[in-house]
């Protein structure tokens, strides 16, 4: 690791006057990639111990602040009963361990798992601008179908950024000069060609908090996650669902997938596919065929595309309760 | 533990110069105790298997390197030194954690429980005595972190079916395998504590 110098701040006031510095909360990403000096931060503000916790998930409002932590969120009764597809991609992040350091905020800003950019003797254009993408015409098996391109194919890693877009969620950006809230699905950017800038947050500025709204559909949604082994492994795919259904027809849809995506990635021509259809099976593969629009496999990871599909029709279906 | 003629004994009379080294450190932490320390390094005040110690560190130490190199608590292992194995698997305020992603820096005021401080004098804890009982281990060295993992998840109140067990247990590896056995004894110390408890309210 490379040198650098610590501060804990017990304020929220005092985090957003450190002038310069990298937030350092759960630290299970940040000590990792200073291990293999991918990020060599020469300050970090230690914001672990601000009273940022609070966890409110009634029916009606989902708000959680940035620095509770992934397992608190999970074995929260009222996220489980209100935002089952929030619990459940938590569950299945990571392992017990990381999950009880881990924050909320972090887990949204937790860096992409590509191989390229872990390896310092790597190129990769995310982190040394202008170095090239090992990626594009190399090893790709795990690397993004939408939203990539010759700088950049790296999939974002979150699980529950996945399922918050499929809530329609909200940041509260905050910063000394006061808080905006933006939505998740605006606040990852494309990697374009400059992959090195991943989201819109200023320098200074910190995810206090995330906001959805709840309702039917909030409250039937569901987490599906395929990976090469049963437990702690990131996704191949990944399908966060959000179902609202009114007499055997679907009202209203959700559909957003992780592992296949440069950021969560919407896939809004299923949804307008499926809005006003009957709940059928037939339907359901239907829509899940518009999920591939836009598609662009590289030459490790065509597999995603069937297997995107298959896990779109399998999510709908247990949501929707036909086999 | 250490025994007069293991392993570890014999490195540290082996290479003398670490005997001659810890008597000037005794010397400088009661110094350091009453200075405040040099730019760059912190000092740490946390509680460690219940008995306080305070700690003069850069903050690059991990908890890990605190507890092996500094206090001399070698039980948590260092395997991936990644997060992704488990080996250093410890409490921190009653939750199970990886040592090895934790700065020692962030543990000021915090209570570590290490496999050192599990036993209760000779009588060792439920979970301990179940994987010698249930032959849990082969080589041992993901022992420790799996044995506290373990405490982590039956507390959490999530070692019902083998397959919860599995789950709850994922963030450790056992590169022999041992894991059957494993489960086995997390369900024996379960059912044990579970039985002392209703003993208790008896």
């Amino acid at each position: 690791m490379k040198l650098f110098t610590y501060d804990a701040v017990s304020s929220l006031p005092a985090a957003l006057a450190a002038r310069r510095g990298t937030f350092f909360a759960g630290g299970t990403t940040l000590v990792d990639l200073m291990k293999l000096e991918v990020l060599t931060p020469e300050r970090l503000v230690d914001i672990g111990s601000l009273p940022l916790t609070k966890i409110e998930a009634t029916p009606a409002r989902l708000r959680i602040e940035a620095l509770a932590r992934m397992a608190d969120v999970a074995a929260s009764h009222d996220v489980l009963r209100n935002y089952p597809v929030v619990a459940q991609a938590l569950l299945r992040s990571a392992s017990p361990q990381i999950r009880n350091m881990a924050t909320i905020g972090g887990n949204l800003m937790q860096r992409t798992r590509c191989s390229y950019f872990r390896s310092v003797a790597e190129p990769c254009n995310k982190r040394v601008p202008g170095s090239g993408c090992g990626a594009f015409e190399g090893d790709n098996r795990s690397h993004a179908l939408f939203g990539g391109g010759p700088a950049c194919v790296a999939t974002h890693a979150s699980d529950l950024a996945v399922a918050l877009v499929a809530l329609d969620a909200t940041l509260t950006l905050t910063s000394a000069k006061g808080s905006r809230d933006v939505p998740l699905a605006e606040f990852y950017l494309l990697p374009g060609s400059s992959p090195s800038t991943e989201n819109v947050l200023a320098p200074g500025e910190l995810i206090t908090a995330v906001n959805a709204t709840g309702g039917p559909r909030a409250a039937r949604s569901l987490y599906v996650k395929v990976r090469d082994r049963a437990s702690f492994e990131f996704a191949l795919v990944s399908v966060a669902a959000a179902l609202a259904l009114e007499g055997g027809m679907v009202k209203d849809v959700r559909l957003a997938a992780g592992g296949v995506g440069t950021k969560p990635w919407r896939l809004a021509a299923a949804e307008s596919a499926l809005r006003g259809q009957p709940a059928t099976l037939a339907a359901f593969e239907g829509a899940a065929k518009r999920s591939l629009e836009g598609a662009m496999p590289l030459s490790g990871n065509g597999f995603k595309t069937s297997l995107l599909e298959r896990t779109v029709v399998k999510t709908l279906a247990r949501l929707g309760g036909v086999s | 533990m250490a025994e007069p003629g293991d392993r570890r004994s014999f490195m540290k009379k082996a290479t003398g110069l670490l005997g001659l080294a810890a008597a000037p450190e005794l010397a400088l932490a009661a110094r350091e105790a009453q200075t405040a320390p040099p730019p760059g390094l912190h000092d740490v005040a946390l509680s460690v298997n219940g008995t306080k110690r305070t700690l003069r560190i850069d903050p690059r130490v991990t908890l890990l390197d605190a507890l092996r190199e500094r206090l001399d608590l070698t039980g948590a292992k260092k395997g991936c030194d990644h997060g992704a194995c488990g080996a250093c698997t410890v409490l921190v305020n009653g939750r199970r954690v990886n040592a090895c992603l934790t700065l020692a820096v962030t543990c000021r005021g915090k209570e570590v429980l290490t496999i050192e401080g599990l036993a209760q004098g000779d009588t060792l804890h439920p979970v301990q005595q179940a994987f010698l009982e249930d032959d849990a281990f082969q080589c041992g060295f993901c022992t420790p972190g799996q044995i506290l993992s373990a405490v982590a998840c039956i507390r959490e109140d999530r070692a019902g079916s083998d397959l919860e067990i599995r789950e709850a247990m994922s963030g450790n590896l056992c590169r022999c395998g041992a894991y059957p056995n494993i489960v086995a004894a997390v369900k024996r110390a379960r059912d044990a504590q579970a039985g002392r408890a209703q003993a208790g309210r008896k």
